[in-house]
């Protein structure tokens, strides 16, 4: 066991002793248990797992953010997390598809688009959309 | 004294003044409700940030490598000036002011300011400080978009080479009835400290200096938002304790005024009585 934070700069997500984690870093996904190294991550958009004391498994998205670990701690500091119940499937949705019309007509040569901005918009929705079809079927 | 008509349209007047100020000062007490809800809620992220950014730095061999550290002799600097956009908030935004001025007589050289929020704007045009940029129209809520881009004009002028130093000049939230005017470095960031025995042998992914780049515009983004919610938050405070104590005040006048009308009142009646009495007198003659 060893405790977790997930916090955002709107609140507290989630705070208490868990067993396991598992986390999207920059390189690929971490699993993380008691006693593991210090540590400290880039997160991209991906599915944080963990299980808490009472074996009950949590799923949730996480958009751009931070994971720590050190003296049996694990921080993550994330722009935004969503339970994964809690995700709006039709706002993703149209997120996704707004975003991918942008970059369509960025490749037709509109040129007041902002790139990056719009790439990571689609990652994010897509991020959602995946954990949701996992979670739901 | 008074007339009995003058006085009255007197009462009527504070009467109705009060209720403006109580009213105000209910309006601003919900507002400080939220508004330091929002203080609280940023606290423990914040908090966060600043450690990990010290174990990154304990745990990171070597320099640190990071554009908002780099240190530059001082030609131009950039003063953030976060007043308020509404009046009617006691001394909160005189007091702004002057420690911005105090700053400003202290520090000579090439100054730029930014103003957030149209008090301090209107007092520095009117003196002809060069404003960089003007933030307004907050309506006393935190607006992340306009935090973001608040961030992403003095960083990018920082990074440019086209300003050294940045100031920021704020209000900091204790208590529903305490603040503090503070002036801060906003850029370059001071390195930070190590605090306490870190284990050295982080691993990082991807390195340092990448996470140093993933990580300080949310860093400095953050900084700007807990400097706007707490200014709104001591501002909404201020404001209800200067409407609290007009309308104190307004209640104060109500009565004295009230007790000129009852003397005025009776001082008439006994003037008619006096007058009915002695023309009876007059009349018995």
């Amino acid at each position: 066991m060893f405790r977790l934070a997930i916090v955002t700069p709107e609140q507290i997500e989630y705070e208490g002793e868990v067993k396991s984690l598992t986390a999207p870093g920059s390189d690929g996904y971490l699993g993380i248990l008691s006693h593991h190294a210090p540590l400290i991550t880039a997160l991209k958009p991906g599915k944080i797992e963990f299980r808490d004391a009472a074996d009950t498994l949590h799923v949730l998205a996480v958009s751009d953010g931070f994971l720590e670990v050190s003296n049996n701690r694990a921080t993550i500091l994330a722009d935004a997390v969503e339970n994964c119940d809690d995700i709006d499937i039709e706002r993703a949705r149209s997120a996704y598809e707004r975003n991918k019309a942008r970059l369509i007509s960025a490749e037709r040569g509109e040129t007041d688009i902002d790139l990056p901005s719009v790439r990571a918009a689609i990652d994010r929705a897509a991020n959602r959309i995946r954990i949701y079809k996992d979670t739901h079927n | 004294m008074a007339t009995l008509r003058a006085v009255k349209k007197r009462i009527r007047t504070v009467r109705s003044t009060r209720r403006i100020t109580k009213a105000m000062e209910m309006v601003a007490a919900a507002k400080l409700r939220r508004a330091q809800q929002r203080v609280e809620q940023a606290k423990p992220y914040a908090h966060k940030l600043d450690e990990m950014l010290s174990h990154l730095a304990a745990g990171a061999v070597g320099e640190i490598s990071h554009p908002y550290f780099e240190e530059r002799p001082v030609k131009k600097t950039t003063l953030v000036v976060v007043t308020s956009d509404r009046g009617l908030a006691g001394s909160f935004n005189a007091n702004v002011i002057r420690k911005a001025d105090q700053w400003l007589a202290q520090h000579q050289g090439d100054v730029e300011i930014v103003t957030i929020g149209k008090r301090g704007n209107d007092y520095y045009k009117r003196r002809r400080w060069p404003i960089l940029q003007f933030f307004g129209d907050w309506g006393g809520v935190i607006n992340y978009d306009k935090a973001r881009q608040i961030t992403s004009l003095l960083t990018g002028r920082f990074v440019d080479g086209n300003t050294d130093r940045i100031v920021l000049i704020y209000t900091r939230f204790l208590s529903m009835v305490r603040y503090q005017i503070v002036t801060e470095q906003y850029l370059p960031v001071a390195k930070p400290q190590v605090t306490e025995e870190v284990a050295s042998e982080y691993i990082f992914e991807p390195s340092p200096e990448q996470i140093y780049a993933a990580l300080m515009p949310g860093y400095a983004t953050t900084k700007m938002v807990t400097a706007l919610t707490e200014s709104f938050a001591s501002e909404h405070g201020s404001r209800m304790i200067a409407m609290g104590a007009a309308t104190k005040n307004a209640g104060e006048m109500i009565n004295s005024l009230t007790l000129d009308y009852n003397k005025a009142r009776q001082a008439q009646i006994t003037k008619e009585l006096l007058e009915v009495v002695s023309g009876a007198e007059a009349l018995k003659g």
